[in-house]
């Protein structure tokens, strides 16, 4: 008797365990009140850089000037447990307040209702779209509606070892180049610095720093409508530039980066160019080799056109915060100016807030405004759709290995597309 | 009998916290996930009973079959870690050995090291082209592999760190067990002019069969749990991660890549089968080996 009745008790306190949690006021259109003082209560917030903390805990601080009565915890995970973690929150609805997003996740959280959209911010003028590229707000959209609230913002350029360059007697690269004069100047490289085991391209073979660049320079496309674009004609020949690279022995191959990251080449001299990102500053900085780095837009494909994916991040507050009114008033303040200038300073990341980024292009000495000429004159959204991590696998499961291989990307793009399109038919 | 009936539920009470504990933390897991497993779960809940169509999947799923292979045969290379165990343990207990304490220090090491951080140590070891490793065989005039991208390599590698890194334990269990071997046992073997060797063969490895077998038990059981070392040493977009994947790095995949957390609850059913049946295989037949006398 007495067992069943503590059976009995366990399976009710395993109940209540599970039923708490939720249950709390709608955060959709959650506004802030005009009185700063009327603001209370505990919130956290979730990030995962390091490098980034104390920026955010400044922001925190600035925030706590004009809300003295809000406390907000800042909680850090590491990027490769982060999305594991919130997903496992999202599922018990102890999501953090407000937290960082990133592209790829947008739709599935958005869409499975774990994120409160900006409308109310919006309406009351608290948060400006208008402040932050456009190409970030649509990012950051979903069924019409905006959830995120852009944070920063990245794009790719071409960087080169200005030293490595000389040694070959190379011309360095200019804003005119297009990917056969890439490609020449690779073969050059690699005649005059290959026996010493310096590869011509630290290229990482990835999807955001290498072939959406050129996929999307090529007149191609990754996604749209709903659809692979990887079967595309043009699409197939931006891959094929890549797979002619490795091909050469120009640029490692995808189980070499594996082992050794273009990165870690390029930055200590063992590589003389790559296509990378804005976020690599601080590693240059770094680097044995800061002295001798340069940055020029990159390369023109063919046609002559020349496009880069902007991705950023972006803060997001949940549907099920517990404090609705404070986690907005945090929202709009980490949207605001005062916000992205001490981002700016920190100098970790370039700041999505239009006319802060001044600090972060005198960061370092490396002509980083081609970044930010980037993001406003010849940028596309980055691709996502609601399972985007689904195919995300399949890319670099099947065309990051086959760069250099014996099947021509005429096979291995229309290979992967109906794979991907098999995958997008059952995001729902 | 009727002076434990007057004890009445105070036992119980002080059962209770561990009692909870399994209860929550282990039965209704264990549950869940078989409930999941005929559901289609999203990444945040909300599930639809689907019947047997993940088990389904899963049999006509060819990376499962590679991954149990792939499991298998790490299990087997960390199993061989046993007999090094009995064999360095019975070295180190040998009285009179000077230092023995800093030998021991030594091997347990990397039992106690992060496994994460030990990879990544691992990583630069590994390495093809700057690895101490190669350029260690390149002094023998062997030309090395890239042991973390090439398939069967890989697995090999993650093997052997993982069988480096049970010793340090196998031998804490194995030096108990030999502590617990009576010395007459060798005098009277001595006396009657039995080596080393044979008194090795005939006292120490009979003797040692329950913390063998226990070590047997334990070892499988965490070999079929590979994740972290394959994760950490080979990284998950490693090209080689295909051919190289464990069971639980599937189950990983389907969980928080896939989001298909009903096939994953299906992947984590199936390594609970394969792994009760190895132990209670284990179990039946440590009959014909295991001496407790």
């Amino acid at each position: 008797m007495r067992i069943t009745a503590l059976l009995a008790g366990v399976v009710l306190a395993a109940t209540a365990l599970t039923a708490c949690g939720g249950n709390s006021d709608d955060a959709a259109d959650a506004k802030v009140p005009d009185d700063p003082a009327q603001v209370k209560g505990d919130l956290t917030y979730a990030i995962w850089d390091v490098n980034q903390q104390p920026a955010m805990q400044e922001i925190v601080k600035a925030f706590n000037a004009k809300y003295p009565n809000v406390k907000v915890s800042i909680s850090l995970a590491a990027f490769d447990q982060y999305f594991t973690k919130l997903k496992t929150q999202g599922s018990s609805d102890s999501l953090p307040d407000v937290f960082w997003m990133n592209g790829p996740n947008l739709q599935l959280f958005a869409g499975n209702k774990q994120l409160a959209p900006l409308d109310g911010l919006i309406e009351d003028k608290q948060v400006d779209p208008a402040n932050y590229p456009k190409a970030l707000n649509e990012l950051y959209s979903w069924d019409g509606k905006q959830y995120g609230v852009p944070k920063d913002f990245d794009t790719i350029a071409l960087w080169y070892n200005k030293k490595l360059f000389a040694e070959a007697k190379v011309a360095e690269p200019t804003a005119d180049w297009t990917w056969d004069d890439y490609k020449a100047a690779a073969a050059k490289l690699k005649a005059a610095l290959g026996p010493k085991g310096i590869y011509a391209s630290g290229d990482e073979l990835g999807n955001q720093g290498n072939y959406y660049p050129a996929i999307m320079s090529n007149g191609g496309y990754v996604i749209k409508d709903g659809k692979s674009g990887y079967g595309d004609p043009k699409s197939i020949e931006g891959l094929q530039f890549w797979s002619d690279m490795v091909k050469a022995g120009y640029t490692p191959t995808a189980a070499q980066n594996a082992e050794t990251p273009g990165r870690e080449r390029f930055f200590s001299g063992k590589a003389a160019m790559m296509w990378n990102g804005n976020w690599l500053v601080s590693m240059a900085l770094k680097s044995p080799v800061k002295n001798d780095l340069a940055i020029v837009p990159l390369p023109k494909a063919p046609s002559g056109e020349r496009k880069t994916p902007i991705h950023g991040l972006a803060n997001v507050m949940s549907a099920k915060a517990k404090n609705p009114q404070a986690a907005a008033a945090f929202l709009a303040f980490l949207g605001s100016k005062d916000a992205a200038l001490i981002q700016a300073k920190a100098g970790a990341a370039n700041p999505a807030f239009n006319g802060t980024q001044t600090d972060f292009v005198n960061s370092a000495p490396y002509a980083l405004k081609t970044f930010i000429d980037a993001a406003a004159q010849y940028s596309e959204p980055y691709p996502v759709s609601k399972d985007t991590s689904v195919w995300n696998k399949l890319e670099t499961d099947e065309i990051a290995p086959a760069f250099g291989g014996d099947k021509p990307m005429s096979e291995v793009g229309p290979a992967v597309a109906a794979k991907m399109d098999e995958a997008l038919g059952k995001e729902k | 009998m009727k002076a434990r009936r007057a004890d009445g539920s105070w036992p119980w009470l002080f059962v209770l916290p561990t009692f909870l504990g399994v209860v929550v933390f282990y039965l209704w897991p264990l549950l869940k996930t078989l409930y999941d497993s005929f559901t289609e779960t999203g990444p945040f809940g909300g599930s639809t009973w689907v019947g047997a169509e993940n088990y389904s999947t899963l049999i006509a799923d060819g990376e499962v079959y590679r991954a149990v292979v792939n499991t298998v045969v790490y299990t087997a290379i960390v199993l061989l870690g046993i007999p090094l165990a009995v064999l360095f343990a019975s070295l180190l207990n040998r009285p009179g050995l000077r230092g023995a304490m800093i030998y021991r220090t030594l091997f347990f090491l990397p039992y106690v090291a992060l496994p994460t951080a030990i990879s990544l140590v691992w990583r630069i070891i590994y390495n093809g082209e700057y690895g101490v490793l190669n350029q260690a065989l390149g002094v023998l005039g062997i030309d090395g592999p890239s042991w973390i991208t090439e398939p069967w390599f890989a697995l090999i590698a993650v093997a052997l760190l993982g069988l480096w890194m049970s010793i340090g334990f196998n031998m804490i269990v194995l030096a108990a067990g030999l502590k617990g071997i009576p010395g007459e046992l060798y005098e009277a073997a001595s006396l009657d002019g039995a080596s080393r060797v044979q008194q090795f063969r005939s006292i120490t490895v009979p003797l040692l069969t329950p913390s063998i077998f226990f070590l047997s038990v334990v070892t499988t059981i965490a070999g079929f749990q590979l994740f972290d070392q394959l994760f950490a040493l080979l990284g998950p977009t490693n090209p080689v991660m295909p051919k190289t994947q464990s069971l639980v790095f599937l189950f990983y995949d389907a969980a928080f890549v896939g989001n298909d957390r009903g096939y994953a609850a299906a992947v984590a059913v199936l390594i609970l089968a394969v792994v009760g049946l190895l132990t209670l295989f284990q179990f039946r037949f440590q009959r014909r080996w295991v001496s407790y006398d």
